[in-house]
């Protein structure tokens, strides 16, 4: 059997690329006779468009063209496309405005494009577009997510109270029986909080470049994508009018993603359509300062959350009511994010028995906002795991008691919870107690007195996450509003000299995939790692896909990939058998050998794949040659990955800054290919959620007008702002797919964030603080402390 | 980004001459703002004169009780450098907490007091040491250099030679940092000067400025309680997404009293 398997830690395939600077992006793609695309964009969050004059601008040196909304119209460019539709509470659907990919008659927030100045070079592009002259009328504004349903400036005419949807879930007899659990509890804690907006930050900018042959009627477009196919099939079928099998989307090496390269962009359709019109190649990179605000950025909800508890400390009841901000538009996923991938995670890792909610969508002049690692589910397990430190205050519980008190018994499962979701595996009891351990939670005491002997303040949380990950299954997404199906896809082809290529519908950016699903073939084919090729990203080269958000790659196109090589071990087989001289049901495999049972004659899966590609000798007459197969994989339900956190800070007292101290994560993905990566996502995601508990949020004054527009105002964790972790995992496999993997792009994200909150009030408790938003910032700590002194 | 000419001075008053005969000319010595500020198009200098192949703008030397910093000098040179270390410690530790790695070996002294950004640094270590500027055409006292928001006494076409420091018995500086530029959103300087005790602080207000106050105490008694209880009035203070007045005022007691807690050693 070769090395590298399931279970090693190889080193990635990839980094000697992307180490050496010899990974190929986007914007590295040259294109003879290529043209620039310059987007003008709005410096208002809210104004009347009036007259758009382009005529000096396209007399200007190098210009080819400058496009506005009204050409869109006539050259018959779609909007952009939502991808999933909600019904609120009365039983209408969603308000769903026309998202222009030019603006038309109104601009609705900072950064929406007003013209795209198409030149030879970007600085004509650039220089022309400041000589375009648009008369703008400036509206007052709904910028703020609570207030923007309560009067005020109206966003879209249809839209009144720029109300988008008002979701009950599940419905009214929930809350009945939340009512009831309320009406009979013996305690209740409360909590109203702020699950801020933040932005992704990828490495490398969007980009894209789109190239019309008009022989052979084919647009291709590279950009920064994370779902090739999907990308081909919304901008394809929906903006721009182009035949699928007339549409190539390739999205090469792409420098991270974290949700918000999965939407179909204004900038790829304007430059596609562009392309088709001047014949020409045409190209777009986002400097810095336009990712920050066209990027879809993440979260933004006001929440109330209610927590009723018997005498025993047991919850018997949830009740959360969230305004959520969709920003000015819906971008592709954003009216699941709150809804289906929010609600049914609020049951937690806990048996509360009667949950419901409601949930405002709101439209504001905001940069649109749609997934962003973890997506939904950061910002139940926040308010989850924030109110369950509040009941332990109310009830006298400790935190970790209480939670052991209602954990879901690791033998309940599958279980069903009453927010629609049937959890597969579990054992959320012992992930606790080792990260109690690993943590020395026994010991806090003598660090809180050594902190304090020092003049700080030293806190310490726990936060026990939960998640849905493999976005899929299609039959149930469909019920819940999905537009699309959610299955993925691969291909396993043998070459005639043993080598393999894998295609998947899925893609990599940062995640690792070309060594996870190369491991997966050496595991299961016994072909070394390095004969193996995984080719992802491209429309014309795999076959379909859904693509990687969602923490879906291994434990669906993983599991789609492991059902091609079932496929590959049968076809084998049967060339086996003939070449072996036995009947196919006596021939085993194992570590890519072909054997017949009982004997000592065998054969290797590549002298078999050889014989498939050159069948001089071969079953022609039954067997079709080649070594290439193909499978779909849509599995019966979602996973859950879940995991136990224990945070510690310090706090300054006098300036209010927070220092993460230690960080254990005991995360259990089910069962792990290779644990360096894991270790890595999960570091990742740690880091993203320290970053959104201390320092990240995306800040619009009243206008519209975005204060945070750089990173000289907008705070990334950095290497000396993240604690080195202590990690640790149990594997508890998943039963819904043949790799027994749940997903780990995610958790980290998801789980932070409430640990080193209730480690910051609980280092803030003796001074009578009880809730912090995020970010937690040294001046909101400072505030706090000064607020709870003084009342 | 405008296009603009380039030219790579050799000596100052080639430099000077370069930048007066252009039609806006500005002196280039790191880039680390004036760079980014074009490539965001918001500035448009026809002419950028190049000050790195100039004689006589680099090196450090201590001598008579002061360190003289060439206006050239990069902040990671200031922060390596074993004379200012020996003799002002305070200042090499300012020029290490500037920025990061890339900007403090870009970064320079002389462009970063030009620029008196009012979150930079050094303004702080320059008042509160009673720091001479010296230029193309005279020396300015410290005290009067920084004149108000990214202003300063210097006149156009004027070009920063070096700083003079004298040496303090003892100084030291307090920052706390803005999380996401890592600029100061309140820096302190105190320091034990021939002339008394000085205070100066940074980032907290539109300009550097010192706290009268503080140094009367100090006088009297150099030690960390004498400024823990005086607190600065907060109307004339910078109020941003980062931090409102009331807390930077806060801040300003905090870091002087730390400073001179560091400063005692
Ligand atoms: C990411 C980042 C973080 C930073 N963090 C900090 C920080 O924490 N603290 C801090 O104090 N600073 C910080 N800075 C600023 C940095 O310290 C630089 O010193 C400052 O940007 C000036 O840059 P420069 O020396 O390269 O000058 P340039 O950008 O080349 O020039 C700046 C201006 O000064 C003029 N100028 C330059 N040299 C002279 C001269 N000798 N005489 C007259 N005029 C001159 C130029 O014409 C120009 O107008 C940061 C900068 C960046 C980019």
């Amino acid at each position: 059997m070769p090395e590298g398997g399931i279970g090693a830690s190889v080193k990635r395939k990839e980094d000697f690329r992307f180490l050496t600077g010899r990974g190929s992006y986007t914007d590295d793609e040259v294109r003879a006779g290529q043209l620039y695309a310059h987007m003008l964009r709005s410096p208002h969050g809210h104004a009347e468009l009036g007259s758009v004059d382009t005529s000096k601008a396209e007399a200007a040196p190098g210009v080819v063209c400058v496009l506005t909304g009204p050409d869109a119209d006539a050259d018959g460019i779609g909007g952009l496309p939502c991808g999933w539709g909600i019904t609120s509470k009365d039983g209408t659907p969603m308000v769903e405005p026309k998202w222009p990919v030019i603006g038309q008659g109104k601009v609705r927030y900072v950064g929406e494009i007003v013209a795209a100045v198409i030149a030879e070079s970007a600085e004509q592009a650039a220089d022309a577009a400041e000589l375009v002259e648009i008369d703008y009328r400036p509206l007052d504004a709904a910028a703020v997510t609570e207030t923007a349903h309560t009067g005020g400036a109206q966003i879209h005419d249809e839209a009144p109270d720029n109300i988008c949807f008002d979701w009950d879930f599940p419905g009214p007899e929930a809350a009945e029986a939340v009512d009831a659990a309320f009406a009979a509890a013996a305690h209740t804690a409360r909590l109203e909080l702020v699950n801020q907006r933040i932005i992704p930050h990828s490495m490398e900018p969007r980009a894209a470049l789109a190239e019309y042959d008009k022989g052979e009627e084919k647009l291709t477009l590279h950009c920064t994508a994370q779902a090739a196919h999907a990308m081909r099939l919304l901008l394809g079928a929906f903006v721009l009018n182009q035949p699928e099998h007339k549409f190539r989307v390739v999205a090469p090496d792409v420098g991270g993603g974290f949700g918000s390269k999965v939407a179909p962009y204004a900038e790829y359709a304007i430059i596609c359509w562009a392309s088709r019109k001047l014949e020409r190649p045409v190209r777009w990179l986002g400097d810095r300062a336009e990712c920050f605000v066209t990027d879809a950025h993440g979260r933004d909800h006001v929440t109330e959350v209610e927590l009723a508890l018997d005498a025993d400390g047991k919850f018997t009841g949830l009740r959360v009511n969230t305004v959520a901000n969709m920003g000015a538009y819906l971008s592709a996923f954003a009216p699941l994010i709150p809804t289906f991938l929010y609600a049914t995670l609020f049951a937690g890792q806990y048996t509360t028995p009667a949950i419901c909610c409601n949930v405002k969508a709101v439209f504001t002049n905001t940069s649109p906002v749609d997934a962003l690692r973890g997506a939904g589910r950061p910002e139940a397990t926040y308010l989850l795991e924030r109110v369950i430190d509040e009941a332990a205050q109310a009830t006298g519980i400790d935190p970790v008691e209480i939670r052991k008190r209602n954990f879901i018994a690791a033998d309940a499962f599958p279980y069903q919870t009453p927010v629609a979701l049937l959890y597969d595996s579990g054992a959320y009891e012992r992930a606790l107690d080792i990260a109690l351990e690993k943590a020395d939670w026994n010991g806090f005491a003598a660090r809180r007195s050594a902190s304090e002997a020092e003049g700080r303040l030293r806190g310490i949380g726990i936060a026990a996450p939960i998640e849905a990950t493999g976005a899929a299954p299609s039959a149930i997404a469909g019920q819940l509003g999905a537009r699309a199906g959610l299955y993925e896809s691969a291909q396993v082809r043998f070459n005639a000299t043993g080598t393999v290529t894998v295609f998947a519908g899925t893609h990599n950016h940062g995640q690792g995939h070309e060594t996870t699903f190369a491991q997966l073939v050496t595991d299961k084919l016994g072909v070394p790692l390095e004969n193996v090729e995984v080719v992802e990203g491209d429309t014309d080269r795999a076959v379909m896909g859904m693509g990687t958000y969602g923490s879906r790659s291994l434990s669906v196109g993983g599991s789609a990939i492991d059902r091609a090589m079932d496929k590959i071990i049968d076809k084998g087989k049967k060339i086996a058998a003939h070449l072996l001289e036995a009947s196919v049901d006596d021939i085993e495999f194992d570590s890519g050998t072909f054997t017949v049972s009982g004997t000592d004659r065998t054969i290797s899966i590549g002298e078999v794949a050889f014989a498939a590609y050159v069948p001089h000798n071969y079953p022609l007459e039954e067997l079709e040659p080649g070594l290439d197969e193909q499978a779909f994989f849509d599995p019966v339900n979602f996973n859950f990955p879940f995991a136990s956190y224990v945070c510690e800070v310090e706090v300054d007292p006098e300036t209010g800054s927070v220092s993460v101290e230690r960080f254990t994560a005991v995360d259990d993905v089910g069962n792990i290919v290779n644990p360096m990566i894991v270790e890595g996502q999960v570091h990742g995601g740690l880091a993203h959620g320290i970053g959104q508990a201390l320092m990240e949020g995306a800040v619009f004054d009243e206008n519209g007008q975005p204060l945070t527009g750089s990173l000289m105002d907008y705070t990334l964790p950095r290497a000396d702002t993240v604690p080195s972790f202590d990690l640790g995992h149990t594997v508890t496999p998943c039963p819904m797919n043949p790799l027994g993997a749940k997903g780990v792009g995610e958790i980290g994200a998801i789980g932070a964030p409430p640990a080193v909150v209730n480690a910051v009030v609980d280092a803030l408790r003796s001074h009578g603080v009880n809730h912090i938003d995020m970010p937690v910032t040294s001046e909101s700590v400072w505030q706090a402390i000064q607020s709870a002194t003084a009342s | 980004m405008y296009d603009f000419n380039y030219r790579k001075a050799s000596s100052v008053e080639d430099a000077v001459g370069a930048v007066a005969g252009a039609e806006d000319g500005r002196f280039l010595a790191g880039g680390m703002t004036i760079i980014p500020t074009i490539k965001q198009r918001l500035a448009k200098p026809s002419d950028l004169v190049d000050l790195a192949g100039v004689d006589g703008l680099t090196g450090i030397s201590v001598s008579g009780g002061a360190v003289d910093i060439g206006g050239m000098c990069r902040h990671a040179e200031v922060n390596a450098s074993g004379e200012v270390a020996a003799a002002i410690p305070a200042l090499a530790r300012l020029a290490g907490g500037i920025g990061d790695p890339q900007v403090r070996n870009r970064g320079t002294i002389g462009g970063s007091i030009a620029n008196n950004d009012p979150a930079a640094d050094y303004p702080a270590a320059v008042v509160g040491l009673g720091a001479t500027v010296r230029t193309n055409r005279r020396e300015i006292a410290g005290d009067d250099f920084f004149t108000g928001m990214f202003e300063t006494a210097l006149e156009p076409g004027e070009l920063v030679t070096g700083v003079s420091f004298p040496v303090p018995s003892k100084a030291a500086y307090m920052k706390f940092p803005n999380p996401a530029s890592r600029y100061a959103i309140v820096g302190v300087f105190v320091a034990a000067t021939s002339g008394g005790p000085r205070v100066a602080v940074t980032g907290a207000g539109p300009c550097v400025f010192r706290v009268a106050a503080m140094e009367q105490a100090l006088a009297g008694n150099f030690a960390p309680e004498s400024v823990a209880d005086i607190k600065i009035g907060d109307d004339d203070l910078n109020s941003d997404i980062h931090a409102s007045a009331e807390y930077r005022a806060h801040l300003v007691t905090v870091m002087a009293k730390r400073a001179v807690a560091q400063a005692n050693g």
